[in-house]
């Protein structure tokens, strides 16, 4: 049987997530026997590959970096998972939201303040990538299959989740334990 | 006519970069720079918010690193307060640091960075991350997945949670330590001690044999800033006095109150970055460079106050000049040499009987509308500033994160890794391994992106291509 061809990106989040799935520890050792990790934070493959079984994406999408890599996801990929609440909510990263004209509030706080020297907004063309003024959940962009929820999502619950991928089932979305928020 | 050249995503590293490289006609390097190119605006959306949501929301500023900000945020919370926390609540939030410098230095070593060494950085890419590191060295792989495994246990056994745990708190903490977990962190120390050991034996052969590396990833003379201890100037993590030296081991500042970090610490903005430069106010901008985290820590302390991690120090800095240490690649070294230190110190720790103590909040209010807090996160100083009204609302809110102090080093650093191993290239063809040489050369300073622009995002690696009038002449992603 040929391996289960896996990826996982990180768009507007903490990292908080993809540690989460470092924490699955030991288990990492028997995941790698089941799975090619095609495309990670993790591992250095730098162009989003085609036919990916599952890509778990942790982060809102806050930039419009974000909103291409996006659509080549679905396009490449047969299961998309919204991995984490800022994923499947916005969450933190859509806390800017309320803030009127909300991605050049921030930045003009955190980039022109008088105390800086050379204070400028970021900008350089094709390098730096302009916010989006209205942080959105995955799947606003994209239609998502599957939602892991968490603030991040803990360990026990993203192996559930893998392990019935990995075994060719539909995972089990129930209960406290497979669903709480934060 | 210059060339650019974009590495994109920058990987194995956490948060997201670029770089690019400008080739002259003769194919040599003349320039290169570092791009972040995440944010996502804490400093703006906290206005308005109440003091108490800060450690919880700032804690997402970093998964790395959150326990970080959720001390720095405490301790902003305890200056506010204007009281001082009992003394169980300092050592379990110490030890809760502890925990934290282990695991995130454990994945830095083994998750991220030792497949450039044991797999080779002109190894095929696809393998060249953990999951190749387990297929090729299955049992180190394990003790490296172990040891970060130990530091989340540490914090999950204090704080609920592996990952941004709401426990500590202003005043203190939330909950006390009980006996079984005691118990339990106990038990697991032997084994992590172990494999620290086996770690540092194995890096300090690896650079018998990689000079090269040494002499070439980021081997520069900068300030170095971080806290030592108050009394004596020991390698300290929590609470401390600033210290600056130069590269010769001359003391610019000491002594200093870390409240006072903006007389010391300016800030400048590039337009290529997300990512501000702080450098040391009085040599201005950009030679007020300077470094911090373990490489600093190291060079800063007069000793680090437990015997097996001083017995290290005498040996490490012996690649110094005046015993202190220049080359970025040696973060590594120091890196683990602070995972033992972290090791010794949570054994004291739970020798220490307070530790069980039940008694680890102070009560207390809105006594003063300003605080600052500061700790020392894996990767350098981190500075957390709140302005607050009578109701303890954030009226404003500055943070100065550990790997931003890195910024113009790992400028300097991929800049001085291109110009040592790319030459003559031509049509902007540059072997892929090359390329991963100047992305090891940022990976030695363990950079938490998201932490440093306060964003969210990971750190890509594209090399793109461009003309002397900045045109896009070609993009190599990597393949
Ligand atoms: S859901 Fe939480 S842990 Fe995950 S990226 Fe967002 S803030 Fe970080």
């Amino acid at each position: 049987m040929s391996k289960i061809r896996f990826a996982s990106i990180w768009l507007g989040g903490c990292s908080g997530c993809h540690m989460s799935f470092l924490d699955l520890d030991e288990w990492l050792i028997d995941l790698a026997a089941a799975v090619e990790v095609v495309y990670s934070p993790v591992a250095d493959i730098k162009q989003f590959p085609e036919n990916v079984d599952i890509t778990l994406v942790e982060g809102a999408i806050a930039n419009e970096d974000h909103i291409e890599i996006i659509h080549q996801i679905r396009k490449n990929s047969k299961l998309v998972v919204s991995f984490g609440d800022c994923a499947v909510t916005g969450n933190v990263t859509a806390m800017r939201n309320p803030l009127e004209n909300g991605a050049e509030v921030v930045l003009d706080r955190a980039y022109k303040d008088a105390v800086l020297l050379r204070p400028q907004v970021p900008h350089e063309d094709g390098i730096v990538p302009p916010l989006v003024d209205h942080v959105v959940p995955v799947h606003a962009v994209i239609p998502v299959d599957l939602y892991i929820p968490g603030c991040p999502p803990p360990a026990p619950r993203i192996r559930a989740v893998l392990q019935a991928v990995v075994e060719g089932k539909p995972p089990e979305m129930i209960g406290r334990e497979m669903l709480k928020f934060g | 006519m210059t060339t650019r050249v974009i590495i994109d995503p920058v990987t194995r590293i956490e948060g997201h970069a670029k770089i690019s490289l400008y080739l002259n006609d003769a194919g040599e390097i003349d320039d290169a720079r570092f791009h972040v190119v995440e944010f996502r605006g804490f400093e703006k959306f906290c206005e308005g918010r109440p003091l108490g949501e800060m450690a919880g929301i700032t804690a997402r500023v970093c998964g790395i690193c959150p326990i970080s900000h959720i001390l720095a945020s405490a301790k902003t919370g305890d200056d506010i307060f204007a009281v001082q926390i009992p003394p169980a609540a300092e050592k379990l939030r110490r030890m809760m640091n502890l925990g934290q410098i282990t695991q995130s230095h454990a994945l830095s070593f083994f998750h991220l960075s030792s497949p450039d060494w044991l797999l080779g950085y002109d190894s095929d890419p696809a393998g060249r991350n953990v999951f190749g590191l387990i297929a090729a060295q299955p049992e180190l792989a394990r003790a490296g997945i172990r040891l970060r495994q130990f530091g989340q246990e540490v914090i999950e056994l204090l704080g609920g949670k592996k990952i941004h745990p709401a426990w500590a708190v202003p005043g203190g903490v939330r909950e006390p330590l009980t006996e079984a977990n005691h118990a339990h962190i106990r038990s697991r120390l032997p084994e992590a001690l172990d494999t620290t050991r086996k770690g540092i034996a194995l890096f300090k052969q690896y650079i018998e044999t990689h000079q090269e590396e040494v002499d070439n990833f980021g081997s520069f003379p900068t300030l170095f800033l971080g806290m030592v201890s108050k009394d004596g100037g020991l390698w300290e993590h929590y609470d401390g006095h600033l210290r600056v030296i130069d590269s010769d081991g001359n003391t610019l500042v000491d002594g200093f109150d870390p409240r006072r970090y903006a007389e010391i610490i300016g800030e400048a903005v590039e337009p290529w970055s997300y990512l501000k430069s702080p450098y040391y106010k009085p040599l201005g901008y950009p030679h007020g460079a300077y470094r911090v985290g373990p490489l600093a820590r190291l060079n800063l302390c007069t000793t680090i106050g437990t015997p097996e991690a001083d017995a290290e120090l005498i040996e490490f800095r012996q690649h110094g000049k005046n015993g202190v240490v220049i080359s970025s690649f040696l973060y590594h070294y120091a890196r683990m040499i602070e995972i033992l230190a972290s090791l010794e110190r949570i054994g004291l720790l739970l020798d220490d009987p307070e530790i069980l103590s039940t008694r680890v909040r102070a009560g207390g209010g809105i006594n003063k509308l300003e605080g600052v807090g500061v700790s020392e996160a894996p990767r350098g100083t981190l500075f957390h500033h709140y302005n607050v009204d009578e109701r303890g609302m954030i009226t404003k809110m500055n943070m100065i994160i550990a790997t931003g102090q890195n910024n113009i080093s790992m400028n300097r650093t991929v800049k001085q890794i291109a110009q040592h191993w790319i030459h003559g290239v031509k049509d902007a063809r540059i072997p892929e391994g090359m390329l991963n040489r100047v992305e090891a050369g940022i990976r030695a300073y363990d950079p938490c992106l998201s932490c440093s622009t306060h964003a969210a995002g990971q750190m890509p690696l594209k090399v793109t291509l461009y003309d002397a009038n900045g045109n896009v002449l070609d993009e190599v992603g990597r393949e």
